[in-house]
């Protein structure tokens, strides 16, 4: 029955199954939803979609396929099978009591129901403009972007007057959509990926299944045996790209920041300016002074750090390539080479790039960032930070 | 049976058509949304509407599926065991039923709620996945089987804080409560506090958005947070002028400790106040 549409969303990448399309098929069967648009829309969402991120891609399609409408003019068989009921429903939602009781002198909405039937029939092939016929951008009650106030719309991704948005054409569900929005919960979110429960440290909890087991052993005689408490175990360094081109991009790193800080137990964090060379710091007011040496920072925390870059490694290919390149200070040895010292320390690295993926390509640096990180470069959004910390935690 | 939403909790038509499609398909149902918009009060107002007991499961971070079908107390058996207990020789003795099993054999339908099931263990919803399709499970201890006798109303809530995996995902319908707009705010808090002045409820909202309009807040103020702060509205008398932020002098509305639940939204708000100020001069 709706086998077109159910086709189009998974064409648009919305994952559904048959199952899934099933219960949508049984749930119309039985009635729950009462031969009503909106009811049929809110009813297919709940089957349909599972992860409120493809709610606006269901919107979308939803809105295309229901624009369905347009094509009854083509084939008049079709006609008798609108319901009425449906058209007058969506009528009396588009309508205020105003226009309404405007049409009521006019005739009645039957009446105006009874004519678009009529037109349908009479008309064949696409229109617009003119006064009487079914299309778009005239005065004719019928059709789309038109000016009568008892218009009916026919397949129009918005009203234009905001008279007819319907429910799924206000996509308010745009934010939800993973490649958008990022915020410090949802960051939050993300990072919890990286979570490992591991048992380290002093043994406080009681271990029933081998106390029961050595007990057994023991001949009855309790034999008590304790574990320590499991709790996330892992450790991150995050190293952030500070001043510079970085600017247009605070907002997002600071709540990546307080996200970071607020998930993890072991963090350290540092600073750097562009690309890595052989000092960091931890201060960034006093970033002249108090330096601390790449090298400690590699024999302080050990390999089983999980460590991550963030920065837009938007600079000129010669601070990361050439010696002396550095913008603020005489480097003896090119970044390239102190990138490389810590990846192959941190077998586990990342490096999050605020600037848009699709950007990247446009400058030399960051291909050139990407290639000695070993591709593992991902946009700071959130399907990027879930495609970063799925890197880490293997 | 036909949810539509009570005398105490304004239901949006989309949650409704969800709630029946649930009801009448008798599949979970998970609900998501922005903490504080509603999901576990959801379970309660079912319950309530359709006037089925209650089964609520809590689930945490040490939860685990077993344990909402039963628990085998080996503690007890290994003490009394020692003791020289008859109880000893029946394992019946020791398994205790969970709350699915409560559920299964509750004498009317229950509605069963399984709250925050994101806490749990990545494996959690998968190890359920049966249970909750069939309505029955298997005792291996005693050997007996636990079938429901009328299928439970399933609903389920989830923060999001892990991805819940997809065979799980099929099993139940979804609904997301979006955060709601002003006019549903307005019903929303007319059904708490009947009484209340209309202006007042629409200063306050005009207040409540514009605070969660603010750009670069840590933590949104959320729909039970605006229901607490008007209820402190109240009882403190705050007068109307104060609450209207036309003159821009104090941003911070008052009494915004239930507002803003962070200091450094506070101090945010802080500053803002003061660039305010400073722009007026």
């Amino acid at each position: 029955m709706f086998v077109d549409f159910f086709l189009s969303l998974k064409k648009a990448k919305v994952p559904v199954t048959l199952r899934e399309y099933l219960m949508l098929l049984e749930g119309m069967e039985k009635g729950v939803a009462d031969y009503n648009v909106n009811e049929f829309y809110f009813l297919s969402r709940a089957c349909l979609v599972k992860d409120e991120r493809n709610l606006d891609k269901f919107d979308r399609v939803f809105g295309t396929c229901f624009k369905g409408l347009e094509r009854i003019g083509e084939d008049n068989s079709l006609l008798d099978e609108i319901p009425k009921d449906w058209l007058r429903k969506i009528a009396e939602r588009v309508m205020t009591p105003e226009e309404m009781a405007e049409i009521e002198a006019m005739g009645g909405l039957e009446k105006l129901l009874e004519t678009l039937k009529e037109r349908l029939a009479e008309q064949d092939g696409r229109h617009q403009g003119g006064s009487k016929w079914i299309g778009t951008g005239g005065t004719s009650p019928f059709g789309a972007w038109g000016y009568n106030p008892e218009g009916v719309r026919i397949g129009q991704d918005q009203g234009r007057h905001n008279r007819a948005v319907k429910v799924w054409d206000k996509r308010q569900f745009k934010n939800l959509d993973a490649d958008v929005e990022i915020g410090t919960r949802n960051i939050k979110m993300a990072l919890r990926r990286l979570r490992r429960f591991a048992r380290e440290g002093a043994a406080e909890e009681l271990d029933l299944p081998d106390t029961i087991h050595s007990t057994a052993h023991n001949g009855g005689y309790l034999d008590i045996k304790m574990v320590p408490e499991r709790h996330n175990a892992v450790k991150v360094l995050l190293l952030f790209d500070a001043g510079g081109s970085m600017e247009p991009h605070v907002r997002v790193c600071e709540e990546l920041f307080s996200a970071v800080r607020a998930e993890f137990k072991h963090l350290e964090y540092f600073y750097f300016h562009n690309c890595l060379y052989e000092g960091v710091w931890k201060d960034n007011r006093r970033r002249y002074d108090e330096v601390y040496p790449v090298y400690d920072l590699v024999h302080t925390y050990s390999a089983d750090y999980k460590l991550i870059f963030v920065g837009d490694a938007t600079m000129s290919p010669y601070e990361i390539t050439y010696p002396n390149g550095s913008v603020e200070h005489w480097n003896d040895e090119p970044g390239a080479v102190w990138m490389q010292r810590m990846l192959d320390v941190y077998s586990h690295a990342v490096w999050l790039n605020p600037v848009q993926e699709s950007y990247w390509r446009a400058t030399p640096s960051v291909q050139l960032m990407r290639q000695i990180m070993g591709g593992r470069m991902y946009p700071l959004t959130l399907d990027g930070l879930d495609g970063a910390m799925r890197e880490l935690s293997h | 049976m036909k949810f539509e939403g009570t005398d105490s909790y304004v239901a949006t038509e989309d949650l409704m058509v969800a709630v029946n499609a649930a009801i009448t398909l008798e599949r979970p149902l998970l609900v998501k949304g922005e903490p504080g918009t509603g999901k576990t009060i959801l379970a309660h107002e079912i319950a309530k509407s359709l006037g089925a007991p209650l089964i609520e499961w809590h689930v945490k971070s040490t939860t685990k599926a077993q344990q909402g079908l039963y628990e085998y107390d080996a503690v007890s058996r290994l003490r009394d065991s020692q003791l020289g207990d008859e109880k000893v020789h029946d394992i019946r003795n020791y398994i205790r039923p969970g709350k699915m099993w409560e559920a299964f054999t509750a004498p009317e339908r229950p509605v069963l709620l399984i709250d925050e099931i994101d806490k749990a263990d990545i494996e959690f919803p998968n190890d359920l996945l049966l249970e909750l399709d069939r309505m029955e499970f298997h005792v291996y201890e005693t050997g007996e089987r636990v079938e429901a006798r009328v299928r439970p109303i399933v609903v389920i809530t989830s923060n999001n804080e892990k991805e819940l995996p997809d065979a799980f995902l099929r099993r139940c319908f979804f609904h997301y409560i979006a955060f709601p707009g002003t006019d549903t705010m307005t019903e929303i808090v007319q059904v708490h506090f009947p009484d209340i002045q209309k202006n007042l409820v629409r200063t306050a909202l005009k207040a409540f958005f514009e605070v969660r309009g603010v750009p670069g807040m840590r933590k949104k103020p959320s729909t039970s947070e605006l229901l607490d702060w008007i209820k402190l509205l109240m009882a403190e008398d705050i007068p109307l002028e104060a609450l209207r932020s036309e003159n821009r002098k104090d941003l911070i509305p008052p009494l915004y400790g239930a507002l803003i639940k962070n200091e450094q939204d506070v101090q945010l708000f802080e500053r803002l106040a003061f660039l305010n100020r400073r722009e007026e001069r």
